[in-house]
């Protein structure tokens, strides 16, 4: 591991002299040079960079909560520096011409971005396997995939080659493999955190946040992160509670909703629910309240998350047309028409196009209302599900994933298998409310395998989920587990 | 619901408005796929949704409207410095008048 693995223990260390930012950014580098063969987090790295920005810290010249800590950034948020992949043979060579808002922002805090990562192909997977540049694989067992989309950020933050990292969430994309990875991992509410520079999956639904060690690690990020941003019609302009000073505060009179629908979801794996069920029972001992919420059209979040999120792609990735950038086919065209689907049959892999295919149909001339318009029905009735639930509660308690780290290739063959591991994440996208997770066990056949809980709240409430996590995290120990990759 | 019975047709249909050149392999495969996901999909079918008002968004942003001022644009070359061909500050794509047009 780094000496100094955390944001926290990085910014002390670098405040009180004992490190300097070059040298934390050089044992990250050689961290990633020792380990990234194997565990395949980066896309690219960007060393010199890096360390002419740490220089730049130990100078005096770049300060901020984040100054001199290396990080992580997943490859489909544009940087004006090297390139913008998506982890996708169509944009392969891609440079954006412009920095995406939470790039400026990080670096305006002092982050360094050692690297760039890997993701499935346009953000469309749980698992990283649909990378066109190949897997990512899980530090705690390499015979495992990390989770996805954001699989590349949790690996390298995991495997010890940075100290924070940052991802995308559409349907679970960095709670999900933060529950893999043995992470905190943080969905803002949608519009929290601009997405101008995230390379477009489903608009109303993506959100870029952060993944960290620790809930004040998360928090650190994410308070650098937010706030409204002219560039984004999206965000929103209500003011960003200030989360780190309010961290360490329990939440008096804590109501933790489970619900009672989940009890019956198919497929949970049963160390994942003894784990969640300890959680709960530590709440209790914490002196929260437990209530039984229902969520009755929490069933139906996969089949509406699956038909609005494809359709929202099919739409936005209609710009890959191998015109303005991208991959263009070398083959010959007779039409333009022709072109656009050449190149974009060469560009894109399976499940982005399989995803396209959905949408499309979905919004085809006589199944628009069957699927697309009822499915936006559905999603109404997910939002005042909730929103009669967090009238009873602070806060909804259930697992991240239903299952630990799986083996890699086990559930690609089965683009249905592989939605379903999205079962306890999607809704919170659907509704746009923020979603939390956070360490809460291991597996104990085998290798050990963490285990993610999951917390949901309404709108807005980042800082108080965060102190609920913390209440957990500050009772155990999970969060000073760390995986120990080999070479 | 048209569910299971995605035929190659059905696909090579979708393909055409999608712009995905497929070939007949992997529509066959295609069709399965596809199949078993709509079939799960329309699953949302059996919950009652009348007078329901859809929902686009999860905001209830209404239009963000600004003075129409003139901003700080990319230059030129940078717009099209990913392009994979250009002519002076144009995007460049292979003649489109007379040759045939696919089947739509």
């Amino acid at each position: 591991m780094l000496r100094f693995d955390t944001i926290l223990a990085a910014r002390q260390a670098i405040a009180s002299r004992e490190v300097s930012a070059v040298e934390l950014v050089q044992q990250s580098l050689a961290r990633i040079q020792a380990l990234d063969g194997q565990i395949h987090a980066f896309t690219s790295v960007y060393a010199q960079r890096a360390l002419d920005l740490a220089r730049q810290v130990d100078q005096g010249q770049r300060k901020g909560p984040l100054a001199g800590v290396p990080i992580a950034l997943k490859d489909n948020i544009c940087t004006s520096f090297g390139t913008t992949t998506c982890s996708s043979k169509m944009l392969a060579n891609f440079r954006s011409p412009y920095d995406a808002t939470v790039v400026k922002k990080l670096e305006a805090a002092g982050a360094i971005i050692v690297g760039k990562t890997n993701l499935d192909e346009f953000a469309m997977g749980s698992s990283t396997e649909n990378s066109a540049f190949g897997p990512t694989r899980n530090p705690w067992d390499t015979q495992c995939v990390p989770g996805g989309s954001s699989g590349g950020s949790a690996a390298a933050l995991a495997a010890g080659m940075v100290c924070g990292a940052i991802g995308s969430d559409t349907g679970g994309s960095i709670r999900q493999p933060a529950a893999l990875c043995g992470l905190v991992g943080l969905k803002p509410t949608y519009g929290r955190v601009s997405r101008y520079g995230l390379v477009a999956f489903a608009s109303s639904l993506d959100q870029i946040g952060p993944f960290g060690w620790t809930l004040a690690d998360v928090a650190t990020q994410f308070q650098v992160l937010a706030g409204h941003d002219a560039m984004d019609s999206t965000s929103l302009p209500q003011p960003v509670e200030d989360c780190v000073a309010q961290l360490e505060q329990p939440v008096a009179g804590l109501r933790l909703g489970v619900v009672r629908e989940f009890a019956s979801a198919q497929g949970v794996d049963p160390a994942v629910k003894a784990a969640v069920d300890a959680a709960i029972g530590r709440y209790t001992e914490m002196g929260a309240r437990i209530v039984e919420i229902s969520l009755p059209t929490m069933p139906y979040g996969i089949a509406a998350y699956y038909i609005i999120a494809p359709s929202e792609a099919s739409s936005n990735l209609a710009r890959y047309d191998g015109v303005h950038y991208g991959h263009r086919t070398a083959e010959p065209a007779n039409h333009i028409i022709d072109l656009y689907s050449k190149s974009r049959a060469e560009g894109f892999g399976p499940e982005v196009k399989r995803r396209i295919m959905i949408g499309t149909y979905a919004l085809s001339s006589g199944y628009y209302d069957a699927y697309y318009l009822r499915a936006l029905r559905v999603r109404r009735l997910i939002q005042q599900d909730f929103e009669r639930a967090f009238g009873q509660c602070d806060a909804i308690i259930c697992p991240t994933s239903p299952v630990p780290a799986f083996k890699i290739g086990q559930k690609s063959g089965d683009p249905l298998q592989m939605y379903l591991v999205d079962v306890f994440t999607v809704t919170a996208n659907i509704a746009g409310i923020p979603g939390l997770s956070l360490p809460c066990g291991f597996t104990s056949d085998g290798r050990p395998l963490p285990i993610g809980l999951q917390l949901l709240g309404p709108n807005f409430s980042e800082a108080r989920l965060l102190r609920i996590g913390r209440m957990y995290e500050a009772a155990t120990e999970w969060h000073r587990r760390r995986p120990n990759p080999q070479a | 619901m048209a569910g299971s019975n995605i035929t190659v047709e059905q696909v090579q249909q979708i393909a055409r408005l999608a712009r995905l050149q497929i070939d007949p392999q992997q529509a066959r495969r295609l069709g399965q796929e596809l199949g078993a996901i709509l079939d799960y999909v329309a699953t949302i079918g059996q919950l009652d949704t009348t007078g329901v008002e859809p929902m686009a968004h999860p905001l209830p942003l209404q239009n963000v409207l600004r003075e129409d001022v003139a901003g700080e644009a990319l230059p030129v070359e940078q717009v099209l410095m990913n392009a994979p061909q250009t002519d002076g500050p144009f995007f460049k794509v292979p003649k489109v008048i007379g040759g045939e047009k696919p089947e739509a």
